[in-house]
């Protein structure tokens, strides 16, 4: 039995031995590192990240305290970005209002990927009469212009608290972006499904999914287990625009005064009534335009530099 | 080596179909199908290594994936160890699949890149839910020692490797279930030929000392004859010839057999100069729309009438003990 000896050889390098695995996944991280947009929009994202988390801290005043004397106070050493028309800090209500733009961003994303992708997973993988029932569906849902699928949504479940419906009330009081992140979650499903599909359809070709069959794997533990986390760079670049694309939808809704309920600040409803003072209080709606700006911004060169770094055919990981 | 046939039977293949439809128009009309595996009978005996050989678009891989019934049978039985596998339902098929592996064709391909080697080999134990974590792990290093791997590789990912070793990978999973019957599907083919006699001289290796059963699937004949027992020609959907390997080399008795053969290169460069070589015209004849009679009719050069009207028998013309089936109107004329 020479197997022995080709297990030797196979080894000799000792040092190969000690050298750590690197998963694709660190790979990948390796080179996003050195993809100068990208980490440029993970830095700008991160920052915003931060101030939205570290807000309480930071802002000079409580958001909602109003300064009779100080209306329309132009940006100064008190005031960093000025005041609005009840005399409120703007810089305040912008670092509390990117906790509202983010939070409703990233929860609308994560309900809309979580429904989004599983259906994609489960169509893709199960090709039938019931994909194409879903697809011709979600394809009928993306026909329809994304600001007016929302407003036809949050018209429905209202953005008042004088609710009828308990549960809905329950939820409005406890969360009262929770309307516009569901308005803005299904407005998002139908991409995240046909996404997910595209990349399925491709990947159950592949002969690592019929060797799952064929040791015996049940459908589900083929379709999480072995295809999924072959479809996720992909899904992460799409979760990266959507929450750029998420943030812009809710200002928007704000911005019509469907989103977050006033006196919330809000960065669309801040655009929207400063829109107003524009000849004389500037800044009032530039600020948090440039806020809108960056983030949006940051996201969108984080997920290009996510593509360029996950995408096999620019970056040989395989 | 005539014993084999007279050993147990382990996989009995009868009259084995398998048709892809050709679906037309805006209602799916079904106008034609392609014949991959066109009634297919053979049996694979315990401790044998069959080797199924022919030209690509033959039906060979479909044959494997229908035994293992990764594809649906559109006809015929297969019997594994007496059970019919076309009769069971999913959840029993799936118990049964513990016991008959496969090897895939691409060692690329095959293992899931964002799986490490250790959970690729451990994996076939978690759905079968043979022992516990602890028992897996050692398992999954006994299992990497046995298909010459360094056990430490158990947290390296399959683009670390490289071909050879990546189909090490493959057989060590292949192997995790202790199955009784192995299908390679071409598990050579995507190798380079340095290392492809590393992993023949594995999968020999590994048949006696775990008396495993093979279906091995491949087009290089010097190969197939090296590993197998018997050998079995495939030629569009059907097989024209099984015999053991050495009668099956020497006297082949269908002229497609004869074609293959002299195709062979000799490692001696004068007769390689000066042998007779039969160089089949055309190509094979499209699978949805086969030849009448004998499919080979359209390229054989002892083609009479009675290829074009009948379908040959496939038939013994075996002697002292020694089968050889063979499906030609002219056989004798061979001997």
């Amino acid at each position: 039995m020479n197997l022995k000896d080709e297990t030797m050889t196979q080894t000799e390098a000792s040092s190969e031995q000690q050298k750590s695995s690197e998963s694709l996944t660190s790979l990948a991280a390796g080179a996003l590192l050195r993809h100068r947009s990208g980490m440029v929009g993970l830095v700008i994202t991160i920052i915003i990240i931060f101030m939205a988390i570290a807000a309480p801290k930071l802002k000079p005043y409580n958001e909602l305290e109003m300064h009779a004397e100080d209306r329309f106070h132009a940006p100064s050493g008190d005031y960093y970005f000025g005041t609005d028309e009840f005399g409120r800090d703007i810089y305040s209500r912008i670092l509390i209002g990117a906790r509202n733009s983010l939070s409703v961003g990233v929860v609308s994303i994560a309900i809309a990927s979580i429904i989004g992708v599983t259906v994609g997973l489960i169509t893709g993988y199960e090709s039938g009469i019931i994909d194409t029932l879903v697809m011709r569906f979600f394809d009928a849902l993306l026909a329809f212009p994304a600001i007016l699928l929302a407003i036809v949504i949050m018209a429905v479940m209202g953005t008042r608290r004088s609710d009828t419906n308990s549960f809905l009330s329950a939820i409005n009081t406890t969360l009262p972006a929770f309307p516009a992140m569901l308005a803005i979650a299904v407005v998002n499903i139908p991409a995240f499904a046909r996404l997910t599909r595209a990349s399925v359809l491709t990947e159950k070709e592949k002969e690592y999914v019929e060797a799952s069959r064929a040791l015996g794997a049940k459908p589900a533990r083929t379709i999480f287990s072995e295809i999924l986390p072959n479809v996720m760079a992909t899904l992460l670049v799409q979760v990266t625009v959507s929450i750029a694309g998420a943030i812009l939808l809710e200002s928007a809704l704000s911005f019509l005064g469907l989103g977050i309920p006033l006196p919330a600040p809000s960065w669309g409803s801040m655009l929207s009534i400063g829109r107003g003072y524009m000849p004389f209080a500037p800044w009032y709606s530039i600020f948090p335009g440039l806020a809108i700006t960056f983030l949006v911004m940051g996201l969108y060169l984080l997920g290009d530099g996510l593509r360029d770094v996950l995408d096999p055919r620019r970056q040989k990981l395989v | 080596m005539s014993d084999i046939t007279k050993r147990e039977v382990l996989i009995e293949v009868k009259d084995l179909k398998k048709h892809f439809p050709i679906m037309r128009g805006i209602f799916r009309k079904q106008v034609g199908a392609v014949r991959a595996v066109d009634g297919v009978s053979f049996n694979i005996h315990k401790g044998e290594t069959l080797g199924l050989v022919g030209e690509s678009g033959c039906g060979k891989s479909t044959t494997g994936r229908t035994i293992l019934q990764l594809l649906e049978p559109t006809e015929g039985t297969v019997r594994f160890k007496g059970t019919d596998l076309t009769s069971l339902n999913s959840t029993e098929l799936r118990k049964a699949r513990r016991h008959m592996q496969m090897v895939f064709q691409d060692p690329y391909a095959s293992l899931n890149p964002r799986m490490t080697v250790g959970s690729i080999v451990s994996e076939p134990l978690e759905v079968h839910n043979i022992g516990n974590k602890q028992e897996r792990k050692e398992k999954v290093k006994d299992l990497l020692q046995l298909v010459g791997l360094n056990p430490y590789f158990v947290n390296r990912y399959p683009h670390e490797f490289s071909g050879g070793q990546r189909q090490r990978i493959g057989v060590a999973r292949a192997l995790a279930t202790n199955p009784d019957f192995i299908v390679a599907d071409e598990p050579i083919s995507a190798l380079d030929v340095s290392i492809q006699a590393q992993v023949v001289n594995l999968m020999d290796d590994l048949k006696s000392e775990l008396g495993l059963t093979y279906l091995f699937i491949a087009h290089d004949l010097s190969m197939v004859r090296y590993i197998s027992d018997r050998v079995a020609v495939m030629y569009l959907g059907k097989i024209v010839e099984l015999s053991e390997k050495d009668n099956l080399y020497d006297h082949p008795l269908h002229p497609y057999t004869q074609a293959l053969l002299s195709a062979i290169p000799l490692p001696d460069p004068e007769k390689e100069a000066t042998r007779q070589r039969i160089v089949l015209e055309g190509s094979v004849p499209n699978p949805a729309n086969p030849p009448s009679g004998c499919r080979f009719h359209t390229r054989c050069a002892y083609t009479t009438d009675i290829c074009k009207k009948d379908d040959p028998e496939f038939r013994d013309m075996g002697t002292k003990g020694t089968p050889h089936w063979v499906a030609c109107h002219h056989a004798e004329q061979f001997e």
